[in-house]
C-alpha cells in the first residue's frame, strides 16, 4: 500500500516569525513552504499565521489579496494554526484593535489584543494543554493577546496558571482551525506544530 | 477541563526579549517625533516605531549634546498608537534606559546618535527586564554587544545623512564575517574571538548558527524603497528608516512604500512600481563632506 504524499504547510510571509515556523515545521519532517500571494495559497493544504504585528499583516494581506481567499480557503474548511498576531487574524472578533482593524475570522472568538499588556510584562510560563502527552507547555508570551470569550464549538484548549492574569484563554480549538497566545516556535518544543501536521493530514 | 499552569510567570528572560526581536522581522521600524508621525507610521504598516524629539537629520543640524527624549514626549506617541513604541538612550547611560523602562516602551535602543554617555562601557543589557537593540560596524561590536545583553543587533550606518554607504559596509562586513566564522576551526575560533574581543561561546554559536543568535536588522541613511530592499538583500532582516521618511515630501506615500519594497525586496517590479511619484526624497549628505567628529559610527567600543 502507497502513503499519500505528504501535505505541504504554508507559513503566511508577509511580516513576523515566519522562517522561526518553517523551521519548526521542516524540523518535524513536514513540507513547509512560505506564502506571499494568492497563487502560492493554492498550492498548499494547511497554513500557519505566524506571530508578529497584526496591524501590519493584516494590511499586507489586503494589499496583496491574500485576505479574501484566505477566508476563502478556510471556510472550506483547510486547517489553520495561528501563534500570537496570528490568533487575532483567526478570530472573528477582536477588542483593542487598531482603527479598522480587519481579520481573516474562521474561529468563533473574541480575542482582546495586547491584553497581557506591553513588552516589559511579557513572559513565560508553563501552560497545560489538553490532549497534549508530555507535560506542559513552555509557552512564551510577547504582547500578547487573550480570548475573551468563545462561542459554542470552540474547544478551549489551555488557560494561563497563577499569577497576574490567571485564568485566561490562551489555546483553542475549533474545528481543524487551531490558536495560541504564545509562540511554541521559539522554544524548540514542536508538540503543537506536531498536533497541527496530524489536523492537516487529517488525524487529529 | 481546561488546564491551568503549574509554574509562576517570569518576565524578561533571554527567550522573552530575543522572541520580541523575531516578531519584528520583515518590517520597517520608524522614527517619528509626533503622536500624528505615529499614527501615518502604524497606517502605512510600520511593525514600530522610534519615539524621539528629533531625527537624526536634525540632530547633526542643530548640533550640541542630543539625550533621551522627554517622557512627556514619549508618553504622547505611546498612547497614540497600538504598535510597539522604541526609544532611545545614550550609549552607556543606564539611567536613561532605567527612565524608558519605567515609562513602558518595548525596546530600547542604546544609541550612538545620541551624544555617548560612557567612553567605556555600554550599558548591561542583562540588568533590564526590557530588550535592547544596539548598533554595529563589525562582527566584533556586534558580539560585544550581544554578550552585553543585546535582543538585536542593527547595522549603524550613518544616520541622518539619507546615504546608504555606510549602512552598506556594514551590512557586508557583519554578514562576510560570519560566513568566515562558518570555515574555522576549533583553534582558529579562539583566535578569532581574541581579535574581536568577544567572548569566546558567543563567537562558537554564531559559527555554528551561520547567523547571529538575535535578528540583524539594518539602520543610518536609508531614504528610498530601494534603499531598504538593498539592505533586505544584504542580510538584514528588517530596516529601521530614521530621517528619510519624514523629513521627505511625502511621508505617508513614502513610508508605505518603503513597507513594500521591505516585503517584496528580491521583486524589482514591485520595488520600481512602489518608487513612482513619491516626491522629494531627503536631502543627503555625502560622507566624504562629513567631519570624523560629525561621524556617528564611530560611537561604541
Amino acid at each position: 500500500m502507497s502513503t499519500p504524499p505528504p501535505p505541504v504547510i504554508g507559513v503566511l510571509a508577509l511580516q513576523g516569525d515566519t522562517e522561526e515556523h518553517l523551521r519548526v515545521l521542516r524540523g518535524i519532517g513536514a513540507t513547509a513552504v512560505p506564502v506571499a500571494d494568492p497563487g502560492r495559497l493554492d498550492q498548499v493544504q494547511g497554513m500557519v499565521l505566524p506571530g508578529g504585528e497584526s496591524t501590519t499583516m493584516g494590511k499586507l494581506a489586503a494589499r496583496y489579496g491574500l485576505l479574501e481567499p484566505l477566508r476563502k480557503r478556510i471556510r472550506a474548511g483547510m486547517p489553520a494554526y495561528g501563534t500570537c498576531a496570528g490568533m487575532i487574524l483567526l478570530a472573528d472578533r477582536i477588542i483593542d484593535g487598531a482603527q479598522g482593524q480587519e481579520t481573516v475570522g474562521g474561529i468563533d472568538m473574541t480575542v482582546r489584543r495586547n491584553a497581557f499588556g506591553r513588552q516589559t510584562e511579557s513572559f513565560e510560563g508553563a501552560v497545560d494543554i489538553e490532549g497534549l502527552e508530555g507535560g506542559p507547555v513552555d509557552a512564551v508570551f510577547i504582547r500578547a493577546p487573550w480570548v475573551e470569550s468563545t462561542g459554542p464549538d470552540v474547544r478551549v484548549l489551555g488557560q494561563t496558571g497563577e499569577g497576574g492574569a490567571a485564568g485566561r484563554i490562551v489555546a483553542v480549538r475549533q474545528g481543524s482551525l487551531l490558536a495560541t497566545s504564545f509562540h511554541p516556535e521559539l522554544t524548540g518544543d514542536a508538540r503543537i506544530h506536531r498536533l497541527f501536521v496530524d489536523i492537516v493530514k487529517g488525524t487529529a | 477541563m481546561a488546564n491551568t499552569a503549574e509554574n509562576d510567570k517570569t518576565v524578561g528572560t533571554t527567550r522573552v526579549k530575543r522572541g520580541m526581536a523575531e516578531q519584528l522581522k520583515n518590517g520597517v521600524i520608524m522614527d517619528v517625533v509626533t503622536p500624528e508621525q505615529a499614527k501615518i507610521a502604524e497606517d502605512a504598516g510600520a511593525v514600530a516605531v522610534m519615539a524621539l524629539e528629533r531625527v537624526p537629520a536634525d540632530i547633526r543640524k542643530q548640533g550640541g549634546v542630543a539625550r533621551m527624549s522627554d517622557p512627556d514626549m514619549i508618553d504622547g506617541i505611546v498612547s497614540s498608537v497600538s504598535i510597539p513604541v522604541m526609544a532611545k538612550a545614550r550609549i552607556g547611560h543606564f539611567v536613561e534606559a532605567q527612565v524608558l523602562q519605567s515609562l513602558g516602551v518595548d525596546f530600547i535602543d542604546e544609541s550612538e546618535v545620541l551624544t555617548p554617555a560612557d567612553e567605556a562601557h555600554h550599558i548591561d543589557k542583562w540588568a533590564f527586564t526590557v530588550p535592547f537593540v544596539c548598533g554595529a560596524t563589525n562582527i566584533g561590536e556586534a558580539l560585544r554587544r550581544i554578550a552585553e545583553g543585546a535582543a538585536m543587533i542593527r547595522s549603524k550606518g550613518e544616520a541622518g545623512t539619507g546615504n546608504v554607504v555606510e549602512a552598506t559596509r556594514h551590512m557586508r562586513s557583519i554578514r562576510g564575517e560570519i560566513k568566515r566564522l562558518g570555515t574555522l576551526d576549533e583553534a582558529e575560533l579562539f583566535g578569532a574571538a581574541k581579535e574581536m574581543r568577544a567572548p569566546y561561546e558567543v563567537v562558537k554559536e554564531v559559527a555554528e548558527l551561520g547567523r547571529l543568535p538575535v535578528p540583524l536588522f539594518s539602520a543610518g541613511g536609508v531614504a528610498t524603497p530601494a534603499d531598504a530592499a538593498l539592505m533586505r538583500q544584504l542580510g538584514a532582516e528588517s530596516v529601521f528608516v530614521g530621517s528619510g521618511i519624514f523629513k521627505s515630501g511625502d511621508p505617508a506615500k513614502r513610508a508605505d512604500a518603503i513597507v513594500q519594497a521591505t516585503l517584496h525586496y528580491d521583486d524589482p517590479s514591485v520595488i520600481a512600481k512602489v518608487s513612482r511619484g513619491l516626491g522629494e526624497a531627503m536631502v543627503g549628505i555625502n560622507l566624504d563632506d562629513l567631519e570624523d567628529s560629525q561621524r556617528y559610527a564611530g560611537r561604541g567600543w
